[in-house]
């Protein structure tokens, strides 16, 4: 793959910059100065956060910019072509055929009218040479190239017939029907499942080996750069702050904003919490005429507020835009160390007993008849059981029945059957109607996305009163300085108390839904997702404030996220579901460790770590199961470790290593 | 900063300002709130500003085309044209004024109490409103009106009646949107009773979509109420009324055609403005209403 | 797919029957019946009591109303009130005359709707769309007694090129209509147009700003293309069901238009049977313009169905 890397660039972006007409008439740039190039059989990857412009800016090296946006300086080059002067003829010559889009979410890229097979020959079509007559057969190969399973049964389907990774696929087999000497791709594993991701990158970069395509990879996840690209571009507030090659920038960046990237990303071989990257970047336009990462950085001088850095190649190679590179090793970017352990009673303040919930409803004649439906409930066998101030991450793909499971906890959903047991109140009645008022209060739910889960007509003080007034019945005054002292803890100050939720950021409303759960002075908090929907240094400052809040209260959580990494850094222990089933649970430390599960073992395999050199294991196939297996093992049909018919017949037994670690499977635990 | 109270909010009155500058903020708004206000004016102010009385009859006058005295002619009994004109809305909007917010009101209370209720009553309901929707509203207004007459008293129930029903759907398709969402489900989580939950979450959020609604049947009400005019089922002569001077103008407009066009301008004007109003009231609520249906 | 459009098609039996609820039971609560209404001042003491006995009014009400739709379903509308003729004769011209004025308003505005909506959301916020749209929101606004006494001031007085009034009879040959129907269908067409192109504008709109038709683009298909394959097939989809409710609106706005041109058509006769309280009659024309209403909904259920791959499979994996 080195040796097809030559010197002439294929992409040149020039002094490139970006911008639209904001409401008052100025000129608002998104991108400032880009200047950067791709050579042929090169993969380069474009991290920043939500907001740095490095989609605005792959989409711009097709020429294209979205509506309202307009070049303001610059130009970007392909092959030589001038991407912004060329006729629409030449560039309707060009896109999809030489240069190539891998699109974020493909399920809303493809065309809903049109089957997979029809929008692939246009691609054909417009871009090869083929003679029709061999379109439909070209089809079927390109889709077995992307490795999809019955390729011509797929050519057949509409796009919302297929799951989300195999529509992944197909948008990666139409960039590659002509045949082009360079691939943009666009976040093209966000949104799907850890093992799917690994298997679209490891195909990506297979293909990119075989082709000799030049790549460049936009994301927001430095695993996925560390693992398809050689040389990456860290954008930040719609600049390239730092240009190098991959381990240079994942090992040793050489600029403040990269240090608190890499320290915020949470690592799966590392309990500690990660660092979180205070501030946010600024909104286009108010990045001043200094750099526009002064207000975060914890080495910046009076000349970064005054002087705008260029991009200066340091002694290691890589190109920075700091006015103080030589220092900037002297940010951590790691947690720079443990955090003093908490205590954790031996005293149990959740207990679920052989919980099991169903989704399925009675249909009509079922009902008419009386019968109950003879389907396998969603969510089954679920034995748990909670320590005061314990957190235990529940882990799993979508699908897996974690977030149900909290529904269930907090009332929301009736079991179908099992109990919920809260140390003090007995076994909880089912449904929240019938909970008494206290055995409400002591255990709160906290939403995937605050945009959802906050009330937009109301203010971040009458949100937060709510909790106050239904549980403590406090007004006025006292009720005043309770809410002060709510967001205080969250670490919002008073003057957010009139704003409504639309005029805060992602990390600000997520903190507001935190300070309204811990309002009623909680024993248990469930956390659903609470940091999916953040960016990754927004996420590392809402991971320390909830570790922050349960050491100070002694509160136990129930903390779901399908991001290992994440869960590993916060939780005691974790528990592993799969189609609604535990497949292992037991101490954080021993789960991450061998012996696990085979599920868990494919999970952590999939992971990918911000560093070059982790290869993951791929160990089973990407398999989309839309309900669980009636009898057996839960993992029964994708599980590389399968012994026998009994994992098909027998449910699996709990082998249980003595220290509360214990694991589901047939195979003996010294074999795992 | 102010140290606000805790139950402070952008207080209705400053939102209702800031909705109103938004409106006149686009140039289609501004004209729109402007065509109305002025109408409103006319309705209320009318009786002083008209220069003749509406009602008397010359049968010298008959006919006369527009004149420094009679600046939009007189009609077929010699009355000034300008004077029943400027007045001939005020009936209109005294009764679509008065049964627009009945019919709102009492169709977005059906409306999200069915929507939060569900289930196999609210499928009957559902069934219901859309048999009295099949109906063209003109045949369900005449039977009442043709039995119980054309008075304010019958026509003000009949409209809100009829014209509530649709709101019903607005209402629960709303209710709908807002009950999936997680902070009506963090409510429930909380352990709120169904009322807290209904006015402080729901409410708000129902209430824009009801606003944008309510603008809209206004300016439907005052299509019908002028048809039914134009018909003859409507105002009794001889109060002065758009349609019904239309009705009447028609059969001279070969050589009187300014007894039309006044009354044509009048009424036009009044319902053009209420529906650009309402679109810039959507667009300032942040409410796309170019995909509703002409129900 | 059929066990979808079995309950579709339930449900639209459900809703007729309720309507035939909803205008028997509105006709027995209404104070007066048939008979008041036939008789007049005279309906007082043995006449009324006699007409009643006659017409049979002094059954109970469920056992007038099995009669009533049980003749319904058969096609047997009963007899009228004052002429005490078979309303079916009475009513089938009529409808005839009805249908044809609205089908010929619909093949000269759905595909002039469809065009000039396309065309407004492709040149977008241009001199083009702006008239367009303010042209429809005219359209829609002004009432249509107004638009249709200005076509009329316009077109036959004015330049009396069309008579404004229409003297067919009502059973004469459909070719007797022409040139006549000309102006109440432009009425028609000018404000059901107007309701279309809106709907399929902001579609279209939606559809051009998506993300596949952005990845369109960057495949390289060119414009018009995009437009054809990707965009029109996604954005006329909601069209159809906008198209059945206009058509439904139709069925009321019909009836101003018919009485101000004269047109010997449904609407009018409806607004006769009220203004002499014949009640059969007017219950008749109700049922009528209801059903054709659900069916046309149905229609345009069936037909979105049919044409969205999405809906189609999630029914088939239902049924």
């Amino acid at each position: 793959m080195k040796d097809m890397v030559t010197k002439e660039p294929l992409i040149q972006v020039r002094d490139l910059s970006v911008g639209f007409t904001g409401r008052a008439g100025h000129t608002l740039p998104v991108l400032r100065n880009i200047d950067l190039a791709v050579r042929r059989g090169e993969s380069l990857g474009l991290v920043g956060e939500s907001g740095s412009g490095k989609s605005t800016l792959a989409l711009a090296m097709m020429g294209y910019l979205k509506r309202g946006l307009r070049v303001i300086g610059g130009g970007t080059h392909f092959a030589g072509l001038d991407m912004f002067t060329l006729s629409r003829k030449e560039l309707e010559g060009i896109r999809g055929g030489r240069l190539a889009l891998i699109p974020q979410n493909s399920g809303q890229s493809l065309t809903p009218t049109l089957k997979i097979g029809a929008q692939l020959s246009e691609a054909l079509r417009l871009h090869s040479k083929l003679p029709e007559a061999e379109h439909s057969a070209r089809v079927v190969q390109l889709l077995e190239q992307v490795r999809l399973p019955d390729p011509s049964a797929i050519a057949g389907r509409y796009p919302h017939e297929l799951s989300g990774g195999q529509q992944q696929r197909a948008a990666i087999a139409m960039a590659l029907a002509g045949e082009p000497e360079a691939l943009l791709l666009d976040e093209p594993t966000t949104g799907l499942d850890v093992t799917t991701q690994a298997h679209i990158l490891e195909l990506l970069r297979d293909l990119a080996a075989e082709t000799g395509m030049a790549m460049v990879y936009v994301s927001h996840d430095l695993g996925a750069i560390a693992r398809v690209c050689d040389r990456v571009v860290v954008m930040y507030a719609g600049e390239a702050v730092l240009e190098g090659p991959v381990r240079e920038v994942l090992r040793n960046p050489a600029h403040p904003y990269a240090r608190g990237l890499l320290a915020s990303i949470p690592k799966l071989t590392d309990a500690r919490l990660p660092m979180a990257l205070e501030g946010r970047p600024p909104p286009p336009g108010k990045a001043g005429d200094g750099c526009a990462f002064v207000d975060r950085c914890a080495i910046a001088t009076d000349v970064c507020r005054t002087s705008r850095p260029a991009l200066a190649t340091v002694p290691s190679g890589a190109r920075v835009r700091c006015h103080h590179a030589d220092r900037a090793d002297s940010l951590p970017t790691r947690s720079p160390a443990d955090a003093d352990p908490r205590v954790i009673a031996e005293d149990a303040i959740l207990s679920l007993g052989d919980l099991s919930i169903s989704y399925a409803r009675p249909g009509f004649l079922d009902q008419i008849l009386g019968r109950k439906p003879a389907t396998t409930p969603t969510v089954d066998g679920i034995t748990i059981e909670l320590e005061k101030g314990e957190t235990l991450g529940l882990v799993g793909e979508s699908g897996s029945g974690k977030s149900t499971i909290l529904k269930a906890v907090a009332g929301l959903l009736p079991p179908a059957g099992g109990r919920i047991e809260l140390a003090g109140d007995g076994v909880l009645p089912p449904l929240v109607d019938t909970r008494r008022p206290d055995q409400l209060r002591r255990v709160q739910l906290i939403f995937q996305n605050p945009d959802e889960s906050l009330n937009p007509r109301q203010t971040i003080a009458e949100i937060l009163a709510q909790p106050l007034k239904l549980y403590f019945g406090l007004s006025g005054e006292a009720l005043r300085q309770r809410i002060e002292d709510l967001l205080e803890s969250v670490r919002l100050g008073a003057h957010y108390m009139d704003r409504l939720p639309s005029q805060l950021s992602g990390g600000e409303k997520q903190r507001v839904a935190v300070a309204r759960a811990f309002a009623a002075e909680p024993d248990l908090v469930l956390c659903d997702e609470v940091t999916s929907a953040l960016d990754v240094s927004v996420q590392a400052a809402v991971l320390d404030l909830l570790d922050q809040l349960r050491r100070s209260r002694n509160t136990a959580y129930v903390f779901v996220s399908h991001d290992l990494a994440v869960v590993r850094a916060l939780s005691d222990r974790v528990a592993v579901l799969y189609q609604g089933r535990l497949c292992e649970i037991g101490p954080a430390a021993a789960v991450y460790a061998a012996p696990s599960h085979p599920y868990t073992e494919v999970l952590l395999g999939a992971v990918l770590e911000p560093d070059p050199d982790t290869v993951p294991t791929l160990s089973a196939a990407d398999i989309v199961e839309l309900s669980p297996p009636a009898r057996g093992c839960p993992f029964q049909r994708r599980c590389p470790r399968k012994i026998g018919p009994q994992c098909d017949t027998e449910t699996p037994p709990w082998q249980d290593d003595g220290h509360g670690h214990a694991i589901r499977c047939h195979i003996p635990r010294e074999a795992l | 900063m102010a140290v606000a109270s805790t139950n402070a909010r952008p207080s209705v009155a400053s939102r209702f300002l800031g909705v109103i500058a938004d409106i006149t903020s686009r140039p289609s708004g501004a004209i729109g709130l402007a065509l109305v206000t002025f109408h409103l004016f006319l309705a209320i102010f009318g009786p002083w500003l008209a220069p003749y009385d509406y009602k008397a009859v010359d049968a010298n006058l008959m006919m006369q085309a527009p004149s420094g005295a009679h600046w939009f002619g007189t009609d077929h009994l010699g009355r000034d044209t300008f004077s029943r004109t400027l007045l001939g809305g005020r009936e209109a909007i005294l009764v679509t004024g008065i049964a627009t917010p009945i019919a709102v009101l009492w169709g977005g209370f059906v409306g999200i109490f069915f929507g939060l209720v569900g289930g196999r009553l609210d499928d009957v309901l559902m069934r219901v409103v859309d048999a009295f929707l099949s109906l063209p509203w003109i045949l369900k207004m005449l039977v009442l009106i043709v039995t119980f007459g054309t008075g304010i008293e019958v026509l003000i129930p009949t409209l809100a009646f009829f014209y509530g029903i649709p709101v019903i759907r607005i209402a629960r398709a709303a209710t709908h949107d807002v009950v999936a969402r997680d902070f009506i489900q963090a409510a429930r989580a909380r352990g709120h009773g169904r009322m807290t939950i209904i006015q402080r979450e729901l409410l708000p959020n129902v209430r824009d979509a009801l606003l944008v609604e309510g603008a809209m049947r206004w300016s439907w009400m005052l299509l019908a109420f002028s048809s039914l005019s134009f018909l003859g089922f409507g105002v009794s002569p001889p109060t002065p009324d758009w349609g019904l001077m239309i009705a009447d103008a028609r059969g001279f407009m070969s050589f009187a055609p300014w007894g039309v066009l006044a009354p044509v301008i009048g009424l036009s004007s009044l319902i053009i403005g209420i529906n650009l109003t309402a679109d810039a009231l959507a667009k300032a609520l942040g409410i796309d209403r170019a995909q509703k249906a002409p129900v | 797919m059929l066990r979808m459009l079995i309950r579709r098609l339930a449900l639209g039996a459900i809703t007729v029957f309720l309507v035939s609820l909803i205008i028997f039971a509105g006709v027995e609560i209404l104070p007066g019946d048939a008979c008041t209404a036939f008789l007049e001042r005279e309906a007082q003491g043995q006449l009324l009591e006699n007409c009643r006995q006659e017409l049979g009014l002094n059954r109970p009400a469920t056992e007038r109303y099995l009669e009533w739709a049980a003749g319904a379903v058969t096609g047997d509308l009963g007899v009228s009130a004052n002429g005490q003729k078979q309303i079916t004769e009475l009513v089938g011209y009529r409808l005839r005359n009805t249908l044809l004025l609205a089908s010929c308003a619909m093949l000269a505005g759905i595909p002039l709707a469809l065009f000039l909506g396309v065309v407004a959301a492709l040149w977008r916020d241009r001199m083009v769309d702006l008239t367009i749209s303010t042209i429809a929101i005219g359209a829609m606004t002004i009432p249509e007694f107004v638009s249709a006494t200005l076509l009329i001031l316009i077109f036959s007085v004015w330049l009396g090129w069309i008579p404004g009034i229409v003297l067919t009879s009502a059973n004469a040959p459909i070719s007797e209509f022409f040139p006549e129907i000309f102006l109440p269908m432009m009425v028609l067409t000018f404000v059901m147009t107007a309701h279309i192109l809106r709907t399929v504008r902001s579609s279209v709109i939606e559809a051009m700003a998506s993300d596949y038709a952005q990845m369109a683009t960057l495949k390289g298909v060119p414009y018009w293309r995009i437009v054809f394959r990707h965009v029109l097939p996604n954005a006329l989809l909601p069209a159809i069901n906008v198209v059945a409710l206009t058509i439904a609106w139709l069925l009321g706005g019909v009836v101003v238009i018919e009485t101000v041109f004269n047109y010997p058509g449904l609407g009018r006769m409806m607004i006769d049977s009220i203004s002499d309280r014949d009640l059969p009659v007017t219950q008749a024309i109700a049922l009528i313009i209801a059903s054709v209403y659900v069916g046309v909904n149905l229609a345009a259920d069936l037909l979105t169905m049919i044409a969205n791959p999405r809906l189609r499979t999630l029914h088939m994996r239902k049924g």
